[in-house]
């Protein structure tokens, strides 16, 4: 009953071979360029709400292939909010950021609201937030500034999420860093281990030993290189510990409680949730009001970083979510995909973005090519999807 | 005699597993209405597809033979050519069209790339006025009622140039004055056009009325057929034909199982149906059920037997339920599925891919939906006691399955009936409410569940069998309710029950109404 085969495993991973493939390639293509510390830092930190969002967004396509079109103005909108609160008016970064929130969670309940138990369709609902927000966001903007942006934000709201921790000078090796990785790396082998341990104890099929090393050596490669990369500019930029933070909790609800389940269950199929006890309008709530509590977490990263709240913050940052949820093997219906696999999606499409501009190829040309990964990644999974049928 | 129309001969189909129809034989002569009688699953839809080439040509052994020559139909549209028009009993009308964008809905009137509504209105009007519908073409479907839809079927397949119209069920979400307007307008049409016509019908003093011949198919043969012209069909002489079969051992005996107190009783249940306010799908029902209890209750299709267990489910269909539900002598108001389960309800649905299971997931997955409780603690769950459940329920039912990771979307329809079996049975309930658990499975897995129903009985639960299978529910029920149209026309013991005596009460309870 041992189902173990390279076949499968290759299959598995399909998606993050193909992202390790086209970073070498980048990597290659650039000169060594793409492989930096200095680049491999910005790569986080632009992607950075990419991840964030992907996570909302893939809630929410887990109860059944629905969107959050609003996701990108909401950004802007709270930008505004945020500037007008931490600079304009200056109530201070506490205040600041428990009124953001709450704007959030207003939003978001509204909305939640709207969508489950008004039952109004998720892309008209969040479209008129898309469009109203974005505008809202502007018109506070041009209000409040002749240069229609706030700058200036107070050193104790941006250091909450951008900057290192335990910062050295550029080109020194980060010491804090350097052991944070090791640990990561510790912890990753220890959970591999332990988890087959456990398994063979209590006699379920398990992968071969040789397997589990491979990958935990692949794995702490990775984590490693990382470390050391990051070491070398400076530290772990503090909204890489927001971005794991958020991937951790997100990555248990979804994989290890029983929310996670019904929300599956309710995108996989509705009326069995329904009929197994399921409060499926509670979990669409849920879904809604979620994801704008990590719009507001992902509009705090973006106006901290670029140190400023402007009318084209957030722009398509809704398509971003989306097409990473895709490429990482979300399913468009609802019902399977994992906050890995979103990941995968997020760094492949965070990678060619780079890599492309890196070689100073046109930004036109940087969407041709998401568009046709997008594309790929979509024909790919419903072909083995078909193939897997047929067996 | 006049000209044969239409033959059917030796018509053998089969699907993975099930034999459907076995060397079936129909023969309707021109300008005849043909009654196709037999019980749910006996072969008459099955029968239809293969005629209206809804099976295609090469998927079944057999002849057609339509107006003297031999036709091999490779779908709707090769048989819609030749005339022949089938109405299912699920109407096709798309309820925001008009009745006449409806009508023409894949014939549309004027050039190639140019619908001439005049003509398109025009050519409606003169159809409805031929089926005596006096509403305007132009009048919404879902403005008008069930009956008056009936009648746009049957003036859409006018429009088509029908000759030979095949009825499934007509009347079976119609009232009595709607039936019998739409009986006579069968029979209209026969007169004036020389139409001919197959229906196929549950309702036997419908059929008795307006049929010229019956033909009573069972278990996928036809039995006889019957000629009604110039004398009167009893009812009775057509129930004789359908359930005809013999019962033997086909069902477990159980032993020395004690029935206990009374573990729920409905008292004058009363639900209307969610979209036709004014229809009420369960009426004045009352029944109680005892721990260590199997009781059945048999009707038709469309009985109000499925509404009757998800409404008592936690209100999980209908609306403006009226009625009390007393659980273990406590009188309890439950109006969701959540608090259903947790006062010790299951409800196995009739459906079980559309919302049963979720086929996309694997079986460990769905036999612990409904009570994730138990395997997780402060909403983790405890994925390893999940495989130990799964695997537990896998062997007690036997599941056929390589493992318990297996997608339940890739087992056969028996296996996953005894997974959708073993999530209601991890729930813990006292009451089981089974609708149709044997549906659409083979005879082996039917005894297996059937055995399976016995051991829960041991248990002390409690448990309502719902089917519309006679043999199967005299055969494992210890007391039988007969509900018809809405209400409980009977109540039996299984022991007193015979085929003859169950259709005769739904027989007597119909031409009571």
């Amino acid at each position: 009953m041992n189902n173990f085969s390279i076949k499968n495993v290759l299959k598995k991973n399909v998606m993050t071979i193909a992202l390790f493939a086209i970073y070498v390639f980048f990597i290659i293509a650039t000169g060594g360029n793409m492989f930096t510390p200095s680049n491999v830092t910005s790569l986080i930190e632009q992607n950075a709400y990419v991840y964030i969002l992907g996570v909302g967004m893939l809630m929410c396509m887990l109860t059944g292939g629905n969107i959050d079109l609003s996701v990108g103005s909401f950004v802007c909108f709270m930008g505004a909010v945020a500037g007008v609160f931490s600079v304009i008016k200056y109530v201070g970064t506490p205040l600041t950021l428990f009124i953001v929130v709450g704007v959030g969670l207003v939003y978001g309940a509204v909305l939640g609201f709207l969508i489950a138990y008004l039952r109004i369709p998720p892309w008209i609902a969040t479209l008129a937030g898309y469009l109203a927000f974005r505008g809202l966001g502007t018109q506070i903007l041009i209000t409040v500034s002749e240069t229609s942006a706030i700058s200036n934000f107070p050193e104790s709201f941006t250091r909450l999420f951008t900057g290192k921790i335990f910062e050295s000078p550029w080109g020194e090796l980060n010491i804090p860093c350097v052991v944070l990785g090791f640990i990561g790396a510790a912890a990753i082998v220890y959970l591999n281990l332990s988890s087959r341990a456990r398994r063979v104890k209590k006699g379920y099929s398990v992968d071969p030993i040789w397997f589990v090393i491979l990958e935990s050596v692949l794995e702490v490669a990775i984590i490693l290189v990382l470390a050391f990369k990051l070491a070398y500019d400076g530290g772990i930029p503090v909204v890489l510990l927001w971005i794991i933070a958020v991937l951790i909790i997100y990555g248990i609800i979804t994989e290890k409680t029983t929310i996670g389940r019904h929300f599956m269950t309710v995108g996989g199929n509705a009326e069995t949730a329904r009929l197994s006890g399921i409060n499926n309008k509670l979990i669409m709530f849920a879904a809604y009001l979620n994801m704008s509590v990590l719009t507001v977490l992902a509009a705090l990263i973006v106006t901290t970083r670029f140190g400023s709240a402007n009318a084209f913050a957030g722009q398509n940052y809704e398509m971003d979510a989306i097409a990473a949820c895709i490429v990482g093997g979300v399913s468009a219906y609802g019902g399977s995909g994992t906050v890995m696999g979103m990941v995968i999606g997020a760094t492949l499409i965070g990678v060619i973005n780079q890599g492309m501009s890196l070689m100073t190829i046109d930004q036109d040309w940087i969407k041709i090519a998401k568009g046709a990964v997008l594309l790929i990644a979509v024909v790919f999974d419903i072909l083995s999807k078909k193939g897997n049928k047929r067996q | 005699m006049a000209k044969v129309l239409l033959e059917m001969n030796s018509i053998t189909k089969t699907f993975p597993g099930v034999k459907a129809l076995d060397n079936v034989n129909l023969q309707v002569e021109e300008g005849e209405i043909h009654a196709l009688v037999g019980e749910n699953g006996a072969g008459k839809s099955t029968l239809m597809n293969v005629l209206s080439g809804i099976y295609p040509h090469g998927s079944y052994e057999g002849d057609i033979v339509y107006d003297g020559e031999v036709c091999a139909f490779h779908n709707i549209k090769d048989s819609e050519k030749k005339g022949i028009v089938i109405i299912h009993q699920e109407l096709a009308l798309i309820p925001y069209m008009t009745i006449g964008e409806n009508m023409f809905l894949g014939n549309e009137q004027g050039k190639k790339w140019c619908i001439d509504w005049n003509k398109t209105y025009a050519e409606a009007d003169k159809y409805l006025e031929m089926v005596g519908l006096t509403d305007s073409s132009k009048t919404l479907i879902k403005d008008i009622g069930t009956g008056k839809q009936q009648l746009v079927e049957i003036a859409k397949a006018l429009a088509k140039n029908a000759r030979l119209l095949i009825l499934d069920e007509p009347t079976s979400s119609l009232n009595e004055t709607d039936s019998r307007a739409l009986l006579d307008l069968m029979k209209k049409l026969q007169k004036e056009q020389g139409m001919t016509m197959i229906i196929i019908s549950h309702k036997l003093n419908e059929v008795s009325y307006v049929a010229d011949k019956i033909t009573v198919i069972r278990d996928g043969s036809t039995i006889e057929t019957i000629d009604a012209r110039g004398q009167e069909i009893s009812e009775s002489r057509i129930i004789k034909g359908m359930v005809g079969r013999e019962i033997t051992d086909r069902f477990p005996k159980r032993h020395d199982v004690p029935i206990g107190d009374v573990m729920m009783e409905v008292l004058n249940w009363t639900v209307y149906h969610p979209e036709f306010a004014e229809r009420k799908v369960v009426d004045d029902v009352s029944l109680t059920v005892r721990a260590g209890e199997v009781v059945g209750i048999y009707g038709l299709m469309g009985a109000g037997r499925t509404e009757l267990a998800m409404s008592i489910f936690g209100r999980s269909y209908g609306i403006g339920i009226s009625g009390s539900l007393v659980l273990k002598g406590q009188p309890v108001h439950l109006t969701s599925p959540k608090q259903a389960i947790a006062a010790g309800l299951a409800y196995v649905t009739e459906d079980r891919k559309g919302n049963g299971l979720v086929l996309s997931n694997s079986i460990k997955i769905n036999t612990t939906l409904a009570n994730l409780k138990a395997i997780s603690k402060a909403t983790f769950i405890d994925k390893d006691k999940e495989y130990m459940v799964a695997d537990e329920y896998r062997e007690k039912l036997r599941t056929k399955t390589p493992s318990v990771e297996q997608l339940v979307g890739n087992l056969s329809g028996g296996n996953q009936q005894k997974v959708l079996l073993a999530k209601w049975m991890f729930a813990d309930p006292d009451v089981l409410i089974l609708d149709e658990p044997t549906r659409g499975i083979d005879v082996g897995a039917k005894y297996e569940i059937y055995c399976i129903i016995n051991d829960l009985a041991k248990a002390g639960k409690s448990v309502i069998m719902i089917s519309s299978e006679l043999p199967e529910v005299i055969g494992m029920s210890d007391r039988i309710y007969i509900m018809n149209q809405a209400k409980i026309v009977g109540e039996m013991k299984a022991s007193e029950a015979t085929q003859e005596n169950i259709m005769a009460c739904i027989v007597k309870s119909g031409s009571e109404a």
